[in-house]
């Protein structure tokens, strides 16, 4: 790993130079079945299970394409606004690789379905930037390799690899951008918010779980310097799969910082693949461009064009849900959000579940309340995302509406929230079990402020002769005799009644 | 017009991982060029009005649904492998990385 790169002050690198970003995002489709053959397309099966002989490769085995990937690759390509073709075909790209068992990964190649578009995304600071959109393709994913050491194989000084092809053969689509220019100082800001907005697209049009951290979107991010906007393209490095959006974002001020500092020494960048490691923020080199990128391309014999019925792409197009970015905006005007407010909301990937939240009966103030704080805070400390705790937006719903009808404060919502966080049901649950409703009952109340008055008769005094500064510790040493279970402003009014 | 040479039978037969031996090679650049000109003959030929075909069957969109169906057992997927181990097919230590 080279981690000895000379590298230039990012800021001081892109105040010199022009960086040109060029974006490719694969995403596996969310299937039932493969590809080209009807083996599982699913996550986390035993190794070799979900395998037909399509998706190995054996000789004989023909393909037939899954009508349901490409309507959700024509759903992509509508949504980044892309034309979709007349008609298309699916090549081979030859090349020897254990993870590829045919020697060919079929993909498309000079036909892609979908080309020419463009997609608006929403920078941090509310600024929209367009990127145009090249092309989005079908191609099938490769199986697995897990390398074994020699330390740890079976053949002990042996190292060799093992393969699984159940991920040969999913669905994919890649997504590839023109070159990304006038990004001034904020490429990597541009690369990460573009990812993430593809990553919600995938999401709300339901072709894929897009979870980066299982790999569902994977992002290979090219990087360019010039001296001006006004001088062709410098020379490209591709950094291979990064798969988390603050690595995106790490990567390109990394390669910026790097290739300025070997323009900067009269060098010049090498046209090569590299790759990103997360522990140090760097990348290292990898494969150098050369003829073994000759991938001999050629329409794939054993499949016929596509050839999509306008009425099927107009079908299709009528039944997209409202575009991401202008859905929040949307939501931000109904929820009276302020922008920052709603930023954060984003940014804490709690969009839909503050939407189900407030469909769930809660007010948007108190959906955001409880996701963005109490809510937010736990899920932080104990390292999970917020989908992921032990709680749904509708017991959220359940709790603010047990708060509005004065049957619990905010103080006991707390309380509930934690037993329903900790496995013991419903708000509702919680709440009978642990007896946490706030007393409305006048009379127990009444009993504990005689009591609490008695114990202080010169507090009582003061507040009687007209003094109300003490009152507060009266109430305070009620509701703590309550454990919190009185309606303070209930207190206050028979303690007043009390004393005239 | 010789369009295949030797030096590009060698370059695509090293491409493909096929092992030719030098008079094959020789052999072979002069057939595949025959079959070259040949298409660029019949290239000639077509006008602008005639696509290019791909497939000879005039037949698209030939789809399946997105049904679940029947996989192989493991051990017959592993049958064939030279080597395996812990249920994945073992493979010389591969150099190379992913494209």
């Amino acid at each position: 790993m080279s981690v000895t790169d000379e590298l230039v002050d990012y800021d001081d690198a892109i105040a010199r130079y022009d960086a040109v970003l060029g974006i490719e995002v694969h995403v596996e489709l969310g299937t039932a079945t493969k590809m080209f053959d009807d083996a599982p397309a699913s996550f986390g099966e035993v190794p070799n299970t979900s395998v037909t002989p399509v998706s190995l490769g054996l000789p004989g085995a023909l393909p037939v394409v899954n009508g349901t990937a490409v309507e959700y690759a024509i759903r992509i390509g509508l949504a980044l606004n892309c034309q979709i073709a007349e008609t298309c075909r699916f090549a081979r790209k030859n090349y020897f690789y254990p993870d590829v068992p045919k020697n060919f990964q079929t993909s498309q190649y000079d036909e892609p379905i979908a080309f020419d578009g463009h997609l608006d995304i929403e920078l941090d600071d509310g600024e929209v930037f367009r990127v145009e959109i090249e092309r989005a393709h079908m191609e099938e994913d490769a199986g697995k390799n897990t390398h074994v050491g020699g330390a740890t194989g079976r053949i002990h000084g042996a190292e060799y690899s093992l393969v699984d092809y159940n991920r040969a053969g999913i669905p994919l689509v890649e997504i590839v951008t023109r070159p990304i220019t006038g990004v001034g100082t904020r490429g990597p800001e541009i690369a990460r918010v573009y990812v993430q907005t593809l990553r919600d697209i995938f999401r709300s049009l339901g072709v894929s779980e897009a979870r980066m951290e299982r790999g569902n979107v994977r992002a290979d991010v090219n990087l360019s310097l010039r001296t001006s906007p006004d001088v062709p393209l410098g020379t490209r490095t591709e950094t291979k799969n990064v798969n988390s959006f603050r690595s995106i974002e790490r990567s390109v001020r990394y390669e910026v910082s790097r290739q300025a500092a070997v323009l900067d020494g009269g060098g010049s960048v090498l046209q090569e693949t590299r790759h990103f490691h997360e522990d140090t923020g760097s990348t290292s080199s990898g494969r150098v461009k050369s003829d073994a990128d000759d991938y001999r391309y050629f329409p794939e014999p054993d499949l016929v064009p596509l050839a999509p019925p306008r009425e099927w792409i107009e079908e299709i197009r009528a039944s997209l849900p409202e575009a991401p970015v202008a859905r929040r905006r949307r939501l931000r005007e109904e929820w009276g959000y302020a922008d920052a407010e709603m930023r954060d909301v984003v940014n804490a990937g709690a969009v839909e579940i503050i939407e189900t939240t407030i469909a769930a009966g809660a007010s948007p103030a108190a959906a955001r309340k409880w996701w963005m704080g109490e809510l937010a805070r736990t899920a932080k400390t104990e390292g999970v995302a917020l989908e992921e705790l032990p709680v749904t937006p509708e017991q959220i719903g359940q709790l603010q509406a047990l708060v509005e009808s004065g049957r619990i404060n905010d103080k006991l919502a707390r309380q509930v929230l934690e037993g329903v966080l900790a496995g013991e049901g419903s708000p509702e649950d919680v709440v009978t079990a642990r007896g946490l409703e706030v007393v409305s009952d006048d009379g127990p109340l009444l009993a504990v402020i005689d009591e609490t008055l008695a114990a202080q008769p010169d507090i009582a005094d003061k507040i009687r002769s007209g003094n109300l500064g003490p009152i507060g510790a009266v109430i305070g040493a009620v509701m703590k005799a309550t454990r919190g279970q009185a309606d303070a402003g209930r207190v206050r009014e028979l303690i007043m009644e009390r004393l005239g | 017009m010789s369009t295949i040479n030797s030096d590009e039978v060698a370059r695509l037969a090293a491409l493909a991982r096929i092992d030719l031996a030098p008079d094959e090679i020789t052999r072979l650049a002069g057939e595949l060029d025959v079959i070259v000109q040949a298409v660029a003959t019949v290239s000639e030929v077509a006008g602008d009005d005639v696509p290019a075909t791909s497939h000879p069957i005039p037949l698209t969109n030939v789809l399946r649904d997105d049904v679940v169906g029947r996989t192989l057992p493991v051990d017959e997927v592993l049958a064939q492998a030279p080597a395996a181990e812990e249920g994945m097919f073992l493979v010389p230590q591969i150099l190379g990385e992913e494209q």
